[in-house]
């Protein structure tokens, strides 16, 4: 078994002088929560959107599943973006039943259970709640999918430290050998311990892939510490 | 409550040593069943697969014997069990000692020290006869605010 993901040569540039990826290889496989890192501006983002089908690359490829980018791979894959792309006006319930819809591989007792474990009653309109909870109801979409990928950018820049351990407690409980969960972030200090691996970007270019175990080993420092150090401004 | 962890050495091992003095603190007894590595991993909030290779490496020290249909549980060699124990314990000896060292204490020091202190421990509290400056302060405030 291959990879769950491939990616070979990966280039997105939006003109000659904005290279956001650059000539990317790397290959990913299943049963890791891996942790894309990088300071802003690294093409994360970028990253993760040709790894949704959102932005088409320069050049390179990428496989999910030894598929390219398509229709059968986004049924396998679960996006949490970096920002909404919900309506406020509709009713959580309302959402579900768009989900439940949309992805065969979407549980809505499951998304039940987390919206009533976080105290969210599933008739209030999305509009309604704070950013915060908002973000958590998305996240729960996204989780409650079985799905082989998930790929979440910025998952818990917004809610409150309690509520990031709810978040960080679904991620772990949710594990799956068979699938993979890419996580980007800043805040690594409160993410380390849930990683098994550590992808370090920088200005478009792979500067690091490893265990965050090894990390600790060679340098006897977190993660977060070395990150500092490899990107000191 | 996640488990707290020090940030500059490899999470595996932590976790390791943590699920060692639960199984030499009786807290696991010998022969006892653990919880699998999900449920683990769930409590001290981390990575499934970093508590699997915490649980490898106890194994492969013998403390932890996984059986194919019945999970895992600790040894019942209570000989193991208690090296390990004295193991661990001559450790933070040593570790204490080579502190007190760095203040200027003579082996002999350190241990007059210790029976001076557990003989100290044996008086009631409260006869604060003797207590240091900072103990009586704190006292006074604890008064003016009720």
């Amino acid at each position: 078994m291959n990879g769950l993901i491939e990616m070979v040569g990966l280039t997105k540039a939006y003109d000659a002088r904005h290279v956001a990826v650059n000539n990317v290889t790397l290959t990913l496989p299943r049963g890791r929560i891996i942790g894309l890192l990088g300071p802003n501006g690294s093409g994360k983002t970028t990253l993760i959107k040709m790894l949704n089908g959102l932005l088409a690359p320069t050049s390179g490829s990428i496989r999910i599943n030894g598929l390219p980018v398509g229709v059968e791979t986004k049924a396998h894959v679960a996006y949490l973006p970096d920002r909404t792309y919900l309506a406020g006006n509709e009713r959580i319930s309302e959402i579900l039943d768009y989900f439940c819809d949309f992805y065969a591989d979407f549980s809505r007792e499951k998304a039940i259970n987390m919206l009533y474990s976080l105290n969210i009653d599933p008739g209030t309109r999305l509009k309604t709640l704070s950013k915060g909870t908002k973000e958590k109801v998305q996240l729960i979409l996204v989780m409650s999918r079985n799905a082989d990928l998930y790929i979440l950018d910025e998952p818990i820049a917004g809610v409150d430290p309690a509520a990031r351990d709810y978040i960080l407690r679904t991620i772990i409980n949710n594990y799956d050998p068979n699938a993979t969960v890419l996580i980007s972030t800043h805040l690594i200090t409160d993410i380390e311990q849930v990683l098994d691996e550590v992808i370090f970007m920088r200005y478009g270019n792979l500067v690091l892939y490893t265990s965050v175990d090894n990390i600790r080993e060679q340098h006897g420092k977190s993660v977060d510490a070395y990150f500092r150090e490899v990107f000191a401004c | 409550m996640a488990w707290d962890l020090d940030s500059d050495r490899p999470i595996f091992a932590q976790l390791a040593e943590r699920i060692q003095i639960q199984i030499v603190s009786g807290h696991y007894p010998p022969g006892g069943k653990l919880p699998s590595v999900r449920e683990l991993a769930t409590v001290a909030a981390v990575n499934p697969n970093t508590m699997q290779k915490a649980f490898a490496e106890l194994e492969r020290s013998g403390l932890i014997i996984t059986q194919r249909t019945n999970g895992r549980q600790v040894t019942e060699d209570t000989e193991l069990i208690r090296r390990v124990k004295t193991m661990l314990a001559r450790e933070h000896v040593r570790v204490f000692f080579s502190r007190m060292k760095e203040l200027g204490y003579r082996e002999e020091e350190v241990v007059s020290l210790c029976e001076n202190i557990f003989e100290g421990k044996a008086v009631p509290e409260g006869d604060g006869s003797k207590a240091s400056p900072e103990i009586d302060r704190g006292g006074e405030n604890y008064e003016r605010i009720n």
